[in-house]
């Protein structure tokens, strides 16, 4: 049997491609931990740490040697099974959504139609990593950080989906590669200003970060969902979290801010400035803003944010109809 | 419900923009190893036994410093010199016990006992934060530069009799004082 060498080479570069893109976002996602501590300390009028190598830039091989090194503990009293698998929903499910993104005009592990619902259907199983992980944990305090996250995610991924819908009724399609060409001339951040509001909270919200972090909640809950887990099991929820961050960045800039559209500098640049600005607005909002009170987050959610995002989808709607050919 | 909404959105962005500009300030830490940090010379830290301006020590050994210090780290042993002059045989003081409150120094009625700013002491054996005498003793007067305790007290040592301290009358003979 004989295989056209032009298909071996293009199936070797997409999956050197691929390869590429995994390493670069999980490098990314650990550099981001020693980044955004160092960014809390800038503004905090701190120095932050400084200390292993030349002027901290080290810390990152110092903590990635620490947590591999931990005892990796399961508790007597946890359900292994699932323990072993949260983390590992946790981590896939987040690296499995970077196969949509459109990091160039060349570069990108798939092209689906599907793309935007494929993140949904990633985002809905994150949920599992907690809920399992909380559940599997045996321990009190794990269960309610569990629940809480749970109740967040669930309540927030409602009004994602539908913050997105505007962005796709403007672009006509799933694929994100098309909603990157329709923003040619004028980012959908401008006529989907509410969308990308509501989007960038619902973002937060899923991945967990401050001020959405009741899960986690450090001084009610010690940690939530993963305070039993040591080790690099630990460790794979603690970049997963940055790996949520990365790519709700990557996302936002793929939907809202064009992709890698942008004059003058190459379009990989482009992307990645972009994503680098909305990572550092991911640490800002920790830096500033407080966590509020479970209760209030979730009445926010349904009460602020659904009904905003269902105005937002009536005016597109409504646009796009006035607009179209056919005419109103 | 919709104007307290704009201005809860206000608010945070609002918070936001502080926090950004925080970034231009003052670092408040300091590289400590590598940079000193600035201490007052009212900074409470290592303890000292000073001498008075003659080179003679300070200490009295009267143990008001020991029954003030409220962890009760400082120990000492009296004795006396032949010319009456009492000072401490020993003076022991544990800085690992020291929480440096400095009422020893309050306490202290001829200005021996002093703090200074210096907190550098780390050991790595609990005993050597124990510090005797010896390593107690300073060769200057430390904060209070003038003050010479036998020249104002009406103790009676050898060269000073009683009514020849500073301001001192001498002595009254209290039978002439009888009706």
């Amino acid at each position: 049997m004989s295989v056209p060498s032009e298909s071996v080479a293009a199936v070797l570069i997409a999956m050197a491609q691929a390869l590429a893109i995994l390493v670069g976002v999980l490098l990314l996602a650990a550099v981001m931990t020693v980044v955004e501590r160092r960014l809390l300390a800038l503004w905090q009028d701190r120095l932050g740490p400084n200390r292993v190598g030349p002027a901290g830039s080290l810390q990152l091989v110092a903590d990635m040697i620490k947590v591999l090194f931990k005892e990796d503990w399961i508790p007597p009293f946890a359900d292994r099974a699932l323990f072993v698998l949260a983390p590992v929903i946790a981590m896939a499910s987040l690296l499995l959504s970077f196969l949509i993104i459109p990091w160039t005009p060349t570069w990108g592990v798939a092209d689906w139609h599907i793309g935007l619902l494929f993140f949904f259907a990633m985002a809905g199983i994150n949920v599992y990593a907690v809920l399992l992980g909380g559940w599997s944990s045996g321990n009190k305090y794990a269960l309610l950080g569990a629940m809480r996250a749970t109740a967040q995610t669930l309540s927030y991924e409602v009004f994602m989906g539908l913050s997105l819908m505007g962005v796709v009724a403007l672009a006509g399609s799933f694929n994100l590669r098309d909603i990157v060409a329709a923003q040619q001339g004028l980012w959908f951040i401008v006529p989907q200003f509410l969308g990308f509001c509501t989007f960038l909270i619902a973002g937060v919200a899923v991945t967990h970060r401050h001020p959405f972090d009741q899960p986690e909640a450090e001084q009610e809950l010690a940690d939530g969902y993963h305070i039993e887990y040591s080790g690099m099991k630990f460790g794979m929820f603690y970049v997963g979290e940055y790996l949520g961050m990365v790519l709700v960045s990557a996302l936002i800039v793929t939907l809202f801010f064009g992709g890698w559209r942008g004059p003058w500098l190459p379009p990989f640049v482009w992307f990645a400035l972009k994503t680098a600005a909305l990572l550092v607005l991911f640490v800002l909002l920790r830096a500033a803003l407080p966590r509020p009170r479970f209760d209030r987050m979730m009445s926010f959610g349904w009460r602020v944010c659904l009904p905003l995002t269902l105005i937002n989808l009536l005016l597109t709607g409504v646009a796009i109809l006035w607009l179209s050919p056919a005419g109103p | 419900m919709l104007t307290s909404l704009i201005a809860g959105t206000w608010s945070q962005l609002r918070t936001l923009g502080m926090v950004f500009r925080h970034a231009f300030r003052r670092r408040e830490t300091v590289s400590y190893p590598e940079e000193a940090v600035y201490l007052p010379p009212r900074f409470r830290g290592r303890i000292v036994l000073t001498r008075d301006p003659d080179g003679e020590e300070r200490c009295v050994a009267c143990n008001l410093c020991a029954v003030a210090c409220p962890v009760d780290c400082i120990a000492l042993e009296k004795g006396e010199a032949e010319d009456g002059r009492w000072y401490p045989a020993t003076f022991r003081i544990n800085f690992s016990r020291c929480i440096y409150c400095g009422m020893c120094e309050e306490a202290c009625p001829t200005s021996a006992i002093q703090l200074t700013p210096d907190f550098e002491m780390s050991e790595y054996r609990r005993q050597d934060m124990v510090y005797e005498k010896a390593d107690l003793q300073i060769d200057g007067p430390g904060k209070d530069h003038d003050y010479h305790f036998y020249k104002v007290a009406g103790l009676a040592i050898a060269g000073k009799d009683k009514g020849e301290a500073q301001d001192e009358r001498p002595p009254r003979d209290v039978r002439t004082l009888l009706p």
